[in-house]
């Protein structure tokens, strides 16, 4: 099952706990699965449906670039992470 | 050059030819943004806040309008609503209200030069007097200029809309935290033998690029506009101007112009919109062209920061804990890079035990904007100078103890996931085993220092087409300003592809309707990413060459090879075709072959870089000169190694720059008084010695090629390599920049001061 990690911001949501293991083969099923089981931090995670442009994906070690429909393996790491580069325009 | 690890038998790649663009820009026909001129061309000129923080009660444009020559005058009242909301534009976000309000004040002005008007006139001349003839009254509040002042109860609040997560609905001038954590802090302290505690300040700095903002605009009735501009990103362009005119996105052309400089600071909008709107109130084109002060005063410069640095490490030199807080000036909008900071600030090490804690800050200075490794530079001047003095405390040599706890592939990153292959041992072995390190530095007041830094690298999206034309040379067209080489870059990978010479390959620059959606040239991702566009280009043009043959020998594309730049056919004794040779017979096997790509390009490589410097100080003034400098820098593999050399040199000395000398000092009342050259000092030839450098290639697993980005992480070790320098030299740990005279005297005075009072004591 794939593993999140769950930001130090938001684990608030998560009782503290750091990493949750999350069913689901897309980007969208686990944040939609994280939202069932912690309410709240779907929220934080979505803007208009997709992942909020602040937040930034990374699958496996890499940084993801499709968003929800990105696709997870069975085993995937899953970080939700500030979008990086240089800030706000 | 270090050992490669690339080991592809590259023609090309790897060699230094002349860059294709050198002829025009030393006879100087290179067309720059400020070098475009049409018929019935009208010149724009900005008014400029001189209050740091005011409301604007009213702004009267009667008078104005009334001095002969004047033809438009714009203000907020022009620009369409803008929504309040964050959305990605390249490499950045952007709140399209925050980005609104810096282009013209609404209803506040928030910084010393923040723009309220603008006026097209006949002459650049008229419109400056014009400017004079603008009557704003202000109602003047308190500025607020420093971190300390915006979080402080109490403070003088800057954007009344702006909330934070943590906060409620409370109006704030905090507009985002961050946080990063592993392992237990407490239990990595309590196994520490050594602690390090420090805070350190640095000043707002600014890229310091040589060619002031310029865009011209021309609006036509059918509703089209086009765009003419010095920028890192003509696509950002458009899209941040369709946002601020509120136009769409197609109706908008840029056209980039050749780029005197950016580093960062030309990856937004400032002047692009205000030329548009003038242009279609007076139906004629509209130049605008900052000046000097100007740009000093009202584009992007770097965050100045406030960072607390707690780190332990046992006695045999193992980092074990280490805990951070950081608060950067955004200026006068949300959006400074203090996440990229707070994850670089101990990228290159492994640190079981960490908690990060870092804000954005908004502050009555301009909305700052990238700086090469946005957010980077100043954390590692704070946690480079902490990390040496653990070394020293534990007598271990500093190299010696970032090879000890530097990264390597499988180590997690700050934010968990393992590194891929990476070179950062690799650049700290460089150094040691370098000339200038294993000399022997001599003489009073004289020390070494060294330094590292961490920058992550970007991806994103590029497009490329490769055109083989009917001489069989190529041009290769992408969307991506040339800013450091990138188009010899760009030649050479297509060269190298198609087996050609690379003189017989001709890059091209496009404007925003000639190509594919292309993002901002930034985060080091030409090379990598716009490179990966231009080799799958190139592959597409020989996958096509290859139909070709097999047309002409009548074969099936299978029984054709492309090898060494010629065409062969499989299993006989046909003799092979070069390019040259099968170009002619295009249109009668199909017509033109132009190969395509575009990619949002995955496998990014980041960069590790280390620096050592000798300086000399002036005890009496305070004075730093630098002896030697060499800078080691992973590239992966180094396409162009002489424009690779050109990034690390480049970095390097500006960071020396921000190290030494560069910093916006503002008065009391928040007016910025040092906007112009002479005394916001950047280094020149005669302030610095060659920089040497030594470019290690541990190739990226993530590119074809084994490129990771060079543009910007050689900028992160110098400042802390030159306060590590200045102790070793005068014993005096700086904890502050610029480390300029005055600042290094004042310290090196209370230093000989505490000095001979515990002697007298003793």
């Amino acid at each position: 099952m794939p593993t999140v990690v769950i930001p130090a911001l938001l684990r608030k949501f998560t009782g503290g706990v750091e990493r949750v293991e999350v069913p689901g083969k897309s980007i969208r099923e686990l944040v939609q699965r994280l939202g069932e089981r912690f309410p709240g931090i779907d929220r934080q995670l979505l803007q208009d449906g997709d992942i909020r442009p602040s937040i930034a994906v990374s699958i496996d070690g890499e940084i993801a670039t499709g968003g929800v429909l990105d696709t997870v393996g069975e085993n995937s790491e899953v970080h939700f992470i500030p979008a990086l580069g240089g800030g706000e325009v | 050059m270090a050992e490669s690890t690339t080991t592809r038998d590259f023609k090309v790649i790897g060699t230094r030819p002349i860059r294709p663009d050198g002829v025009d820009k030393v006879t100087g026909r290179a067309k720059f943004g400020a070098d475009y001129a049409f018929p019935g061309m009208l010149h724009g000129k900005v008014l400029r806040s001189p209050h740091a923080h005011a409301i604007i009660k009213s702004i009267k444009i009667d008078k104005a309008l009334k001095l002969p020559g004047v033809k438009a005058i714009v203000t907020s009242k022009d620009l369409p609503a803008a929504e309040n909301k964050l959305e990605q534009s390249g490499e950045m976000t952007v709140n399209p209200m925050h980005l609104s309000m810096n282009i013209l004040a609404h209803d506040k002005v928030l910084y010393d030069g923040h723009a309220i008007a603008a006026v097209a006139a006949t002459s650049p001349h008229i419109a400056e007097e014009a400017l004079r003839l603008i009557e704003v009254e202000y109602e003047v509040l308190p500025p607020v200029m420093t971190v300390d002042a915006a979080t402080k109860p109490g403070a003088p609040i800057l954007l009344k809309d702006l909330r934070n997560n943590e906060e409620g609905d409370k109006p704030t001038n905090v507009a985002q935290h961050y946080q990063f954590k592993r392992g237990d802090i407490a239990a990595g302290f309590k196994a520490a033998d050594y602690v390090i505690e420090r805070e350190f300040n640095t000043a707002m700095v600014h890229q310091g690029y040589i060619e002031p903002h310029n865009a011209v605009g021309i609006y036509n009735s059918d509703g089209q506009a086009t765009i003419y501009c010095s920028t890192q990103g003509a696509f950002d362009v458009r899209s941040l101007s369709a946002q601020v005119l509120g136009m769409p996105v197609g109706k908008i052309k840029v056209v980039p112009a050749e780029i005197g400089g950016g580093f960062g600071g030309k990856t937004t909008i400032y002047l692009e919109p205000l030329s548009v709107l003038l242009s279609k109130k007076t139906g004629a084109p509209v130049k605008l062209v900052m000046s000097r002060s100007e740009v000093l005063r009202a584009s992007g410069p770097t965050p100045g920061s406030k960072i607390k640095v707690k780190m332990g490490a046992t006695k045999d030199g193992k980092l074990v804990a280490a805990e951070i807080w950081m608060a950067y000036q955004a200026g006068a909008f949300p959006g400074s890079p203090v996440a990229a900071g707070a994850l670089c600030i101990i990228a290159p090490y492994t640190i079981e035990n960490f908690l990060i804690d870092a804000y954005d800050v908004v502050v009555n200075r301009p909305k700052t904007a990238a700086y090469r490794a946005p957010g980077t530079t100043q954390a590692a001047f704070a946690s480079e100078t902490v990390i040496d003095e653990l070394a020293e405390k534990c007598g271990i040599d500093p190299i010696d103890f970032r090879i000890k706890n530097g990264v390597k592939e499988g180590a997690p990153q700050v934010l968990g996931p393992p590194f891929k292959r990476i070179g950062f041992i690799q650049t700290c072995e460089a150094i040691k085993n370098s000339e200038h390190y294993k000399s022997k530095l001599t003489g009073k007041f004289r020390g070494r220092g060294v330094a590292s830094g961490f920058w992550f690298n970007a991806g994103m999206q590029s497009s490329a087409t490769v055109n083989i034309h009917t001489d069989g040379t190529a041009s290769v067209v992408t969307g991506s300003p040339d800013i450091g080489g990138s188009r010899a870059s760009m030649a050479m990978i297509t060269a190298e592809v198609l087996g050609l010479p690379v003189t017989d390959v001709r890059p091209i620059t496009a404007d925003t309707d000639s190509i594919g959606h292309t993002d901002v040239t930034a985060g080091s991702r030409v090379t990598f990413a716009t490179g990966m566009a231009v080799y799958e280009a190139a592959k597409d043009a020989e996958r096509q060459l290859i139909e070709r043959a097999a047309k002409v020998w009548e074969k099936k594309p299978d029984e054709v090879e492309f090898r060494g730049g010629m065409l062969h056919a499989k299993g006989n004794g046909v003799p092979p075709m070069s390019i040259k040779q099968l170009a002619p017979r295009f249109a009668r096997t199909g017509g033109p072959i132009t190969g395509r790509a575009s990619v949002n390009a995955r496998g990014v490589g980041p960069g590790f870089a280390t620096t050592v410097v000798d300086v000399e100080v002036d005890p009496d003034t305070g004075k730093v000169q630098l002896l030697r400098c060499t800078v080691a820098q992973d590239a992966g593999k180094a396409i162009h190694p002489s424009y690779v050399e050109g990034q690390m040199q480049g970095g390097t000395a500006q960071g020396i720059g921000w190290a030494l000398n560069e910093e916006y000092f503002y008065d009391d009342n928040g007016t910025l008084r040092n906007s112009g050259f002479l005394d916001y000092r950047i280094p020149t030839c005669l302030d610095l010695p060659m920089i040497e450098t030594i470019i290690v290639e541990e190739a990226n697993p993530g590119h074809p090629l084994g490129v990771r980005g060079v543009g910007e992480v050689s900028i992160v070790p110098p400042v802390a390599a030159v306060a590590n320098a200045i102790y070793r030299a005068v014993g005096v740990r700086m904890t502050q920049t610029p480390m300029s005279p005055p600042k290094l005297l004042k310290a090196i005075l209370k230093h000989r001061g505490a000095t001979q009072h515990s002697a007298a004591a003793d």
